[in-house]
């Protein structure tokens, strides 16, 4: 295929317009450098009325909200999903790995849960404490004044708690708990488990002009038409392009290589544009990679030249490896209490009013590293599946399931609004054994090598699942709830999530001061090609029970100042 | 079939798939089919589109089966004041998700024609020219799945209703007949401040003092949030 030749060359070229590669563009614009920035799917603007699914009813979907087209449901704004038509990825066999893309501006950011959590000082040193894994090469000195400066630009809300290993930060109030939350605070409190205010980028109060305040439709998954939440193209890339005229945006357009001059520096990248399927080249003295982990890797991979054989900045055949995702358990109950409850609104923000972070020391446990609790309930709006099963809760009094008639009507009344889930999502041990690479046998649509996935959860993850459902059920039991179903068996990972189902995955071209063992140094620079960073999970050593969006901001502010600073001292 | 025939076939099936089945319509249909188009803006891709209007232009159940789906779905959940299966477009629901969800149409079209065989052999009808009372004999056999075991486990009959079953409801509550049966009064701005005094005295819970002094105060929700150097909350 022909390539285009460049019409333009900039001081950066950004891959991806998700967390990371949105705050490069907002921090290295504003900068006065010119940006282009590649994104693989359309443009999206929450504010939009013709992509708005923010506050609409069910009925307005000919599926009533059902997940045939996109996973978390016709309302969700994630364009993608872990399968994706014409961009196959594949497995090892006897290994799992389920990916989940979202191509469009702001990428995963726009359905996202806006749970936002700083790491702590323990995060960072995890091989000091247990041995295991990696230390990061930064410290949470490090990180703390962008972690503050993310806080005060994007907003999250949550609550001063003076927990060493949950550092608090300039925070919103939260709102208030749902009925189903003060169960579960009861509930936790009696189990000795740590509860407090969740901590969300949702703005319950004004932070600046230009975003509206949060009027509780408890759908952020659905983006947010006054930009009361925080995703990457309403809250960086769409203001950054506003205050400045330097950057271009590269929509439907998928990089598939970072190009290299003779010495092996990069010079720009080489795109397909999805649209007229001719690729193109642009150029710049900069490349930042955010595409995503394992599509940074994928990136790097298929960059081979003869300076780099082996893929982009891979002598050391360390990207792709130490993939990790959080960890992943849940489980439901029912609270009898609550049948026949009165009907108010409760939507409350798209999330959780409370949660509770890891609260036990893994010393005297079994296993490693710890999770978090998030919980879920309430009289939420129905959508495709409400109602389905109308009466199996009559079991627990006794009666009779199933019928038709009248009595459905008043068993799903009765029912409504008394379910209650939580979920503990946790850190894993990062493994060099888990990992992406190209698979040599197959291609997508545009021609792209196509990911391999090799993953294995170990016994620390599985006995953590079984750590959670143990505490899931003391924490129902104690709130006067009936668990629903039954405690999963070792056999069924005790109920272990497939690794890439809760959407973390980090690690594949991590960091370290070590060029053998790490992919990037500690401001998120290839060792071996000093004008190429990575700024979205790639470089994380270890991904903490935290999900890591705020971390991910955090570093790509921090590389982007040094990319700044490394430009005017003419080293890049 | 020559080849350049089948090149048109594979054009034709590929990318006018949906414009084809429209021209054979009468403008009568074409206009029904552009009202119901016009009953869903909302946030789609081009390629999701595409998707739903071919689908949407589409039919999959006979006059009868549709027939059929609506004196099922109006035994299931009887009209009341507020409204009915069919005011809650319940059938066309159904054939729509028939359409979007392929696995769903073999075991749905199977069971409709049960329904019929077994109307026959004990009333000598089809199930919708029965009356109420025979109806409900036949539909008292296959509404009380077996105790404990999963449903795929249990019969196709107590499959095939079980399935209709939970269709119809969620396509009745996810309309605004059934948010108004059911009460539901959520999905429209407001703000957010706690649980109501009574439900809290209900259920003998309450916000401690120490949680609430974390919570916004709703009062002071437009004020631009400024902070201490410690990210002490000014305002």
């Amino acid at each position: 295929m022909q390539i285009k030749k460049p019409t333009k060359a900039y001081d950066v070229v950004i891959v991806g317009s998700g967390a990371g590669g949105g705050m490069a563009t907002k921090v290295l614009s504003e900068a006065g450098l010119s940006v282009a920035v590649v994104e693989a799917g359309p443009f999206f603007d929450p504010a939009d009325p013709a992509q708005r699914t923010q506050l609409k009813a069910p009925w307005e979907s000919p599926r009533r909200g059902a997940g045939t087209q996109r996973p978390f449901g016709d309302f969700d704004s994630a364009y993608g999903g872990w399968e994706i038509e014409g961009e196959p990825y594949t497995r090892v066999p006897g290994t799992k790995f389920d990916w989940f893309r979202s191509r469009m501006l702001g990428g995963r950011t726009n359905h996202w849960g806006r749970i936002s959590l700083r790491f702590g000082p323990d995060d960072f040193k995890r091989k000091i404490i247990d041995g295991l894994g990696d230390n990061w090469p930064i410290s949470y000195d490090d990180v703390k004044p962008y972690y503050d400066k993310v806080d005060k630009l994007i907003g999250v809300f949550g609550s001063k708690e003076n927990m060493p290993n949950e550092p608090d930060g300039f925070f919103l109030p939260a709102p208030k708990p749902r009925l189903h939350e003060l169960f579960y605070i009861k509930g936790a409190k009696k189990s000795n488990v740590k509860v407090m205010p969740s901590r969300l980028s949702i703005l319950t109060k004004r932070i600046n002009k230009d975003r509206g305040v949060c009027f509780y439709c408890n759908q952020c998954s659905r983006g947010c038409s006054v930009y009361a939440d925080f995703s990457s193209s309403s809250c960086l890339v769409i203001p950054a392009q506003k205050a400045s005229g330097q950057i271009d945006l590269y929509t439907n357009s998928m990089v598939h290589t970072v190009t290299t001059d003779k010495n092996g520096k990069a010079t720009g990248v080489s795109f397909i544009n999805k649209e007229d399927r001719q690729d193109y080249n642009i150029q710049g003295k900069v490349v930042v990679l955010a595409a995503s982990a394992c599509s940074s890797a994928r990136i790097l991979l298929n960059s081979k030249s003869s300076q780099h054989p082996n893929g982009l900045g891979n002598t050391s055949d360390v990207v792709g490896k130490y993939l990790h995702d959080s960890t992943g358990a849940d489980r439901m109950a029912f609270i009898p209490e609550l049948i026949d409850r009165k009907i108010y609104n409760e939507d409350g923000v798209g999330g959780m009013h409370v949660y509770s972070p890891w609260w036990l020391d893994n010393k005297k446990l079994d296993f490693p590293r710890g999770y978090h609790i998030e919980v879920w309930g309430g009289m939420g709006q129905p959508s495709y599946g409400f109602g389905w099963n109308p009466n199996d809760l009559n079991k627990f009094f006794g009666l009779k399931v199933g019928g038709y008639g009248d009595s459905l009507r008043n068993d799903v009344r009765k029912y409504y609004g008394s379910v209650i889930g939580v979920s503990g999502r946790g850190e894993s041990v990062p493994q060099a054994d888990n990992y992406c690479e190209i698979d040599p046998t197959k291609v997508d649509e545009f021609g792209i090598p196509v990911l391999r996935f090799h993953y294995n959860w170990t016994d620390y993850e599985r006995k953590q699942a079984k750590h959670m459902h143990d505490t899931f059920e003391e924490v129902f039991h104690n709130m006067g709830a009936k668990v629903l179903g039954n405690k999963p068996t070792k056999e069924q990972d005790y109920g272990l999530h497939a690794p890439g189902r809760i959407i973390h995955e980090v690690g594949t071209t991590r960091m370290g001061d070590n060029p053998k063992t790490s992919v990037v140094n500690k401001f998120e620079q290839m060792h071996e090609v000093p004008n190429v960073f990575i700024v979205d999970g790639g470089p994380f050593v270890s991904q903490a029970d935290k999900n890591p969006t705020w971390t991910i901001l955090a570093l790509a502010w921090r590389t982007s100042e040094y990319i700044i600073d490394q430009l005017k001292k003419q080293n890049i | 079939m020559d080849r350049r025939d089948s090149f048109k076939t594979i054009l034709v099936g590929t990318m006018a798939g949906g414009m084809l089945l429209q021209s054979c319509q009468t403008n009568e249909e074409k206009t029904a089919l552009q009202t119901s188009l016009d009953n869903y803006q909302y946030g789609r891709t081009k390629k999701e589109k595409e998707h739903d209007n071919k689908i949407l232009a589409e039919s999959f159940f006979t006059d009868h089966e549709m027939k059929t789906i609506s004196v099922l779905g109006n035994l299931i959940l009887p009209p009341n004041e507020i409204g009915s299966i069919e005011k809650a477009g319940v059938p066309d629901f159904i054939e729509f998700m028939a359409k979007d969800y392929p696995p769903f149409q073999v075991p749905l079209r199977g069971g409709l024609k049960n329904l019929d065989r077994k109307a026959q052999a004990l009333f000598s009808s089809n199930f919708i020219d029965c009356s109420t009372d025979q109806q409900k004999s036949i539909l008292d056999e296959m509404a009380w799945p077996i105790p404990d075991v999963p449903m795929s486990g249990q019969t196709t009959d107590v499959q095939f209703f079980n399935q209709i079953k939970n269709l119809t409801l969620t396509g009745y509550y996810t309309s605004r007949v059934g948010f108004d049966d059911l009460g539901y009064v959520g999905n429209i701005p407001n703000v957010w401040d706690g649980v109501p005094q009574e439900v809290l005295d209900q259920y003998d819970v309450d916000y401690e003092p120490e949680w609430l002094a974390k919570c916004i105060d709703q009062s002071t929700r437009e004020e631009v949030a400024e902070w201490d150097e410690e990210g002490n909350l000014l305002n």
